[in-house]
């Protein structure tokens, strides 16, 4: 493991070519083997593990005894991408971090951005935002919900949550014309309006969707090999998860409802009526039906929302910072000039340091920005959720099967590109 | 949140404790802000989660070049009962960038002082494991910091290496 820096690739060949084939000596083994601890390597290429996560497992038999999370496969450089870039062009990059999220890494990053700026939403504009992230949820949690089965061994429920998964895509193409990273959020609003028939479509949508999770319920809450592998297993108390800084459906898993729609509303959630599941024991049973249960929730904020979706503009009219409307360009110089300086400088942002947290389908996703008065931003973060849930896999699984390792990971839900991003 | 009297009444209620904790405040976009002395960071948070800031939901530096003292760590608080977040920010020069680290009162800091050590180059005194999180093991420099080039990382592959030649240049 340890690779000194003067190491280059030659003298590697070099290593590699002098490992010798013969067959090793046989060494006994030790009088007493009861007590011996065997380290495992797991992944980063492992199907169980969500992604590119390594994780080095100290095991005494079939029991977790210790376990270091090792990350950074897939760290791609986004926030230091972001800084050279001005903050329209931030958009796509940001919303490639959590690939799983791509609405809710825009609305942070525009909400930081607009606080800044102290430019309004409009509210056709919160209310379309508030839709598609609700939407994004239950995606997200589908994803979760079809993967974390075939770890556990249900295969056809991945195909199942596949299909619903589709539709939603097929909305999120409807509206933006991308499946994902949709670039739809834009600083001060949304790019453009929802197309004639996206409504009834989404309307569809909601129609079916409960009665397809009562569906998955059916088939996986009281099956007994899923009780079995998800009811008391691998538990872990509320002051110790708030001590982790574990937020989202795992901390609601263990009793305490803090979310951030609730509690300090933003894009007016506090316009909707839903309930917040919460859990009782903490354990993986919790954490699985907190999840399904948040899945009717989103169902009924996005069809209030449709019911209230207020008419008007669905961007700012602040000319400074939202593209003039195309019409306008033949006939408006202003409009040309306002045009041009967005296309090649981008908007400025007067000086400040904003943190923006909102509730990202595995807890508080926050963006900090710093903006120096220039037009692109001196330093942009992503608190993201997995990176600092993924800290409670250790205390969860100490003492436990390897086998529920696998199944607290599932439960536990990291997105690797939102933990290296 | 706290209004800015608010922010003004927690700043002296500290300051009282000890009177070289807080360097200042600032009052931004409806958010409350200390600037704290890093020496006794960890003194001043333990005072501020009494006063009910029991939830730290974000740590992460920040590179003020050309600034000096050049590197800040923040610390995002956050108190569940009465809704309010508070940002602690201190700021340490780029020849002694140590920190007090605070995992051992707030785990939740222990990947993110990792990052910040890796991306900045600040170091967390007291850190249980302090090493290189998302960066490789053997990488030299902190890439975050704003003074550090974007772009021009060298591919190694064997045949450029046998040959003597780089990739970038």
């Amino acid at each position: 493991m340890s690779v000194t820096p003067a190491t280059t690739a030659s003298d590697y060949r070099k290593l590699e070519e002098s490992i010798t084939m013969a067959p090793l000596e046989r060494v006994e083994a030790p009088e007493d083997t009861s007590q011996e601890l065997l380290t495992l390597n797991m992944g980063p290429h492992h199907p169980a593990t969500h992604g590119v996560l390594r994780l080095l497992i100290t095991l005494d038999g079939e029991i977790v005894r210790d376990l270091k999370p090792i990350i950074g496969y897939v760290h791609t450089g986004i926030e230091k991408t972001a800084e050279d870039k001005s903050y329209w062009k931030v958009i796509p990059v940001i919303e490639r971090m959590d690939y799983l999220a791509y609405y809710f890494n825009a609305m942070a990053f525009c909400g930081a951005t607009e606080t800044l700026l102290e430019v309004q939403v409009p509210p056709r504009a919160q209310y379309l935002r508030v839709i598609h992230m609700e939407l994004n949820r239950i995606m997200s949690h589908l994803v979760w919900l079809g993967t974390s089965a075939l770890d556990i061994g249900a295969m056809s429920m991945f195909w199942y949550c596949f299909r619903d998964r589709e539709l939603i895509l097929d909305l999120f193409e409807q509206s933006s014309g991308q499946r994902m990273h949709t670039r739809y959020f834009q600083v001060g609003g949304v790019i453009e309006d929802v197309p004639r028939g996206w409504a009834e479509k989404v309307r569809e949508f909601t129609r079916q969707m409960p009665s397809r999770v009562d569906q998955y319920k059916d088939l996986l809450a009281n099956n007994e090999i899923v009780l079995q592998r998800l009811r008391g297993v691998c538990p872990l108390g509320e002051p110790e998860l708030l001590a982790l800084g574990v937020t989202g459906p795992l901390l609601r898993a263990a009793g305490n409802p803090w979310d951030m729609r609730k509690a300090m509303p933003y894009s007016s959630y506090e316009d909707f009526d839903f309930k917040i599941p919460v859990g009782v024991d903490g354990d993986n049973w919790d954490r699985f039906a907190v999840r399904v249960a948040e899945i009717y929730e989103s169902v009924k904020i996005i069809d209030q929302a449709l019911d209230g979706l207020p008419e008007g503009p669905w961007i700012t009219d602040d000319r400074k910072v939202a593209l003039p409307p195309r019409h306008e360009l033949a006939t408006s110089m202003e409009a040309l000039i306002h045009h041009f300086k967005l296309v090649t400088e981008g908007f400025r942002v007067p000086p400040g340091e904003v943190y923006y947290p909102i509730e990202s389908p595995r807890g508080e996703l926050g963006c900090f920005v710093r903006s120096d008065g220039s037009s692109k931003p001196a330093r942009v973060h992503m608190r993201d959720p997995s990176f600092v849930n993924l800290q409670a896999t250790a205390p969860m699984t100490e003492g436990s099967y390897i086998a529920d390792l696998i199944a607290t990971l599932a439960m536990l839900d990291p997105v690797l590109g939102g933990i290296d991003r | 949140m706290p209004d800015a009297t608010g922010l003004e009444l927690l700043a002296q209620e500290l300051t009282e404790s000890d009177a070289a904790s807080v360097l200042g405040t600032l009052y931004f976009r409806d958010k409350g802000t200390l600037l704290v002395n890093p020496a006794t960071i960890r003194e001043t948070l333990q005072l501020l989660r009494a006063k009910g800031y029991e939830a730290m939901m974000s740590v992460h530096g920040v590179d003020y070049y050309p600034e000096e003292p050049r590197l800040g760590v923040h610390y995002e608080l956050l108190d569940m009962n009465a809704l309010d977040r508070l940002t602690v920010k201190l700021r340490v020069p780029l020849d002694d960038p140590t920190v007090p680290s605070v995992t051992p009162d707030w785990p939740t800091a222990n990947h993110q002082e990792r990052e910040i050590y890796d991306m900045f180059g600040v170091i967390f005194a007291g850190h249980p494991d302090l090493r290189r999180i998302l960066m490789p093991e053997d990488y030299e420099g902190h890439p975050q910091r704003r003074d550090f080039p974007i772009g021009g990382e060298p591919v190694q592959f064997t045949i450029d290496e046998a040959e003597g030649r780089s990739y970038t240049r």
